[in-house]
């Protein structure tokens, strides 16, 4: 089996310094948006898109496991924060740890389902996991079927945030995402990342060496599963709603894209991707289906020419992880 | 007990399309290593095409069976030549999001000029009516659905597994590089394998399209409970996937009549349990 990505530089001080400072640069710039002009509401959806493609990030490009259903954390854990902040009436941090309990809950649930297989059969359960959800949101009562839950209160984060302030949405949206980025990021360099890669490189030689691998896929699919759930319950407050679209087969799709684009197995692909993508979306809005036409066209054009990514290219040619 | 029947036979037509998909799967993944995601898109279009026989150029029915699925075929030739052969060697993932983007292609093409309602497609004259059986009145039609995909599967099986050629091609999936040290023309095979796997599923096109109209995402949402299919039966045996695909579809239709709120969701769940019990499912052996 060849490998999915070619990061096999070894983790040196000097790599995790590069990193440090990429990672320091992106910070500044996302924190000096708001004084840019730039309009928030495109930064704060592209943000919980880029933690969402982190997450997904974690499973393909350092686990090996391509989840074809990652969408379905995200929407369960929107439509349970949703649901928690308007019938509720919780304040946003508890709503929060709502959906991302829930997240966590669900991906116990599929982990232990899906992780029996391997390879292409993960793909199509996970697939096939999100889809049975959909189905479940759609006869619901709590979800509302098609109209979504709308209209959710921003409220007061911690009683002093006012989220309905964009500014203050922003900051909190960032914080968040950071933290969960740093989280990802320690995860890959802990040893637990270490032993995902080396059942990604090569499971028989991983299982001979006396891990139970299939502890590790099951804990790095919990990991994700709850903090794409993280990025759906930060969603719910910038979108201010929670509806099926979130849990369809064609937003995990778009989770893939992004990570395609930015580079599969590379830290900062998936946040390139995700903004890559959502602009896009933003830009050809008008043109209709031409946009899945494009989205299409993007996957094959990757996959056939450009399977590093953005930022897996530009690594590849300083011969840096990034 | 008339509903219950009119279910049992609505399953027996969605078996055969969940049969003639998920061998199609089959026999492309035994030679192409790929999963072919763009399946439902290819059913689609086999949809398309017999519209556009009768519609535009007044071919009826009958040819629109032999000449979708040769047409269909030969556009997946085209797509295996000139995009799928060179991920050989390459992680099977690739190949899923290969055909995933093909897919999103065809089918966003096909929505922008066909919108997302359906189309008609009628039935062809000599198939319109029913018969009376006693127990349940049988429209001809959806009688012909069922055993004309039960020998299309059986005569695929046939071809698979008892004949030279199908020897030449088990061969060649388990190892293509003997068999190409044989004087056999593998890439060639590898074409047209694909190519039949697809025309199996323009096939099942064309014969939805009177029963289930024609739209351009009538194979998005299928393809996933064909997946679940596959998962359930496992890609190793070509009776299997054949079996499976009838099994499945007429439970659904079971669950149509008893709880029919679970009809969307029951092969998902059978795919869950399945997994629970057997994680190689029903057929396969381990991966």
């Amino acid at each position: 089996m060849t490998a999915l990505t070619d990061d096999t530089l070894p983790m040196t001080p000097r790599a995790m310094r590069d990193e440090m400072i990429v990672f320091v640069v992106m910070a500044l710039l996302l924190a000096s948006v708001p004084f840019s002009g730039i309009y928030p509401f495109f930064v704060m959806q592209a943000l919980c898109f880029a933690l969402l493609a982190c997450a997904f990030n974690l499973l393909i490009g350092y686990g090996g496991l391509l989840s074809f259903g990652h969408a379905m954390f995200m929407g369960t854990a929107g439509y349970c924060s949703a649901h928690a902040l308007k019938v509720w009436a919780l304040p946003p941090e508890l709503g929060i740890l709502v959906g991302i309990v829930a997240a966590f809950g669900l991906s116990l649930i599929t982990g232990y389902i899906s992780i029996r297989r391997q390879g292409i059969y993960f793909s199509m359960i996970t697939l096939a996991l999100s889809q049975l959800l959909y189905f479940i949101y759609l006869q619901a009562p709590f979800t509302h079927g098609e109209d979504g839950i709308q209209g959710i209160p921003q409220g007061h984060m911690f009683g002093v945030l006012d989220l309905s302030k964009p500014t203050v949405l922003y900051y909190v949206v960032l914080v968040g995402f950071l933290a969960g980025f740093l989280l990802i990021y320690r995860i890959i360099n802990s040893p637990f990342g270490e032993v995902l890669k080396s059942i990604r490189e090569n499971e028989p030689r991983a299982i001979s060496l006396g891990y139970r691998t299939d502890q590790y896929k099951f804990l790095a699919f919990v990991l994700s599963g709850t903090l794409a759930g993280f990025a759906g319950a930060l969603k719910v407050f910038v979108a201010q709603n929670a509806s099926l679209t979130d849990v369809h087969w064609s937003m995990s799709g778009e989770v893939v894209l992004m990570t395609l684009v930015g580079g599969l197995g590379t830290i900062f692909g998936p946040v390139v991707g995700a903004f890559v993508i959502i602009a896009m979306q933003q830009y050809l809005a008008g043109f209709g289906q031409w946009v899945t036409v494009i989205q299409g066209s993007i996957f094959v054009i990757c996959v056939l020419t450009f399977r590093r990514g953005l930022v897996g290219e530009v690594a590849h040619y300083l011969r840096r992880s990034l | 007990m008339q509903a219950l029947y009119a279910q049992l036979l609505v399953g027996l037509i969605n078996g055969s399309f969940y049969a003639l998909l998920s061998l199609g799967l089959a026999v492309i993944f035994g030679m192409l290593n790929i999963i072919n995601f763009a399946h439902g898109a290819l059913y689609m279009m086999g949809a398309f095409v017999a519209y556009f026989l009768l519609n535009l150029g007044g071919i009826s029915y009958w040819w629109a069976l032999l000449l979708a699925p040769i047409i269909v075929g030969i556009f997946g030739m085209i797509l295996e030549r000139t995009m799928l052969q060179w991920l050989t060697g390459l992680d099977h993932l690739y190949g899923l999001l290969l055909t995933f983007g093909i897919a999103l292609i065809v089918q966003g093409v096909f929505q922008n000029y066909f919108g997302s309602s359906g189309l008609p497609y009628s039935i062809p004259d000599q198939l319109k009516g029913g018969v009376n059986l006693g127990f349940m009145f049988l429209p001809i039609y959806r009688g012909w659905v069922v055993i004309f995909s039960l020998v299309v599967c059986i005569a695929t099986w046939f071809l698979i597994e008892k004949t030279r050629l199908g020897a030449y091609l088990r061969a060649a999936t388990e190892n293509p590089t003997l068999v190409r040290a044989f004087g056999i023309n593998v890439p060639r095979m590898i074409t047209l394998t694909y190519g039949l796997g697809v025309g199996l599923a323009a096939l099942a096109g064309v014969l939805s399209a009177p029963i289930n109209q024609v739209r351009p995402l009538m194979g998005a949402d299928l393809i996933i409970v064909v997946f679940a299919v596959v998962v359930i039966g496992g890609m190793g045996s070509i009776m299997g996937s054949i079996i499976t695909g009838f099994a499945l579809g007429v439970i659904e239709g079971l669950t149509k009549y008893f709880y029919p709120e679970a009809s969307n969701t029951v092969v998902f769940v059978l795919m869950v349990l399945v997994l629970l019990v057997k994680p190689t499912g029903l057929t396969g052996r381990a991966a």
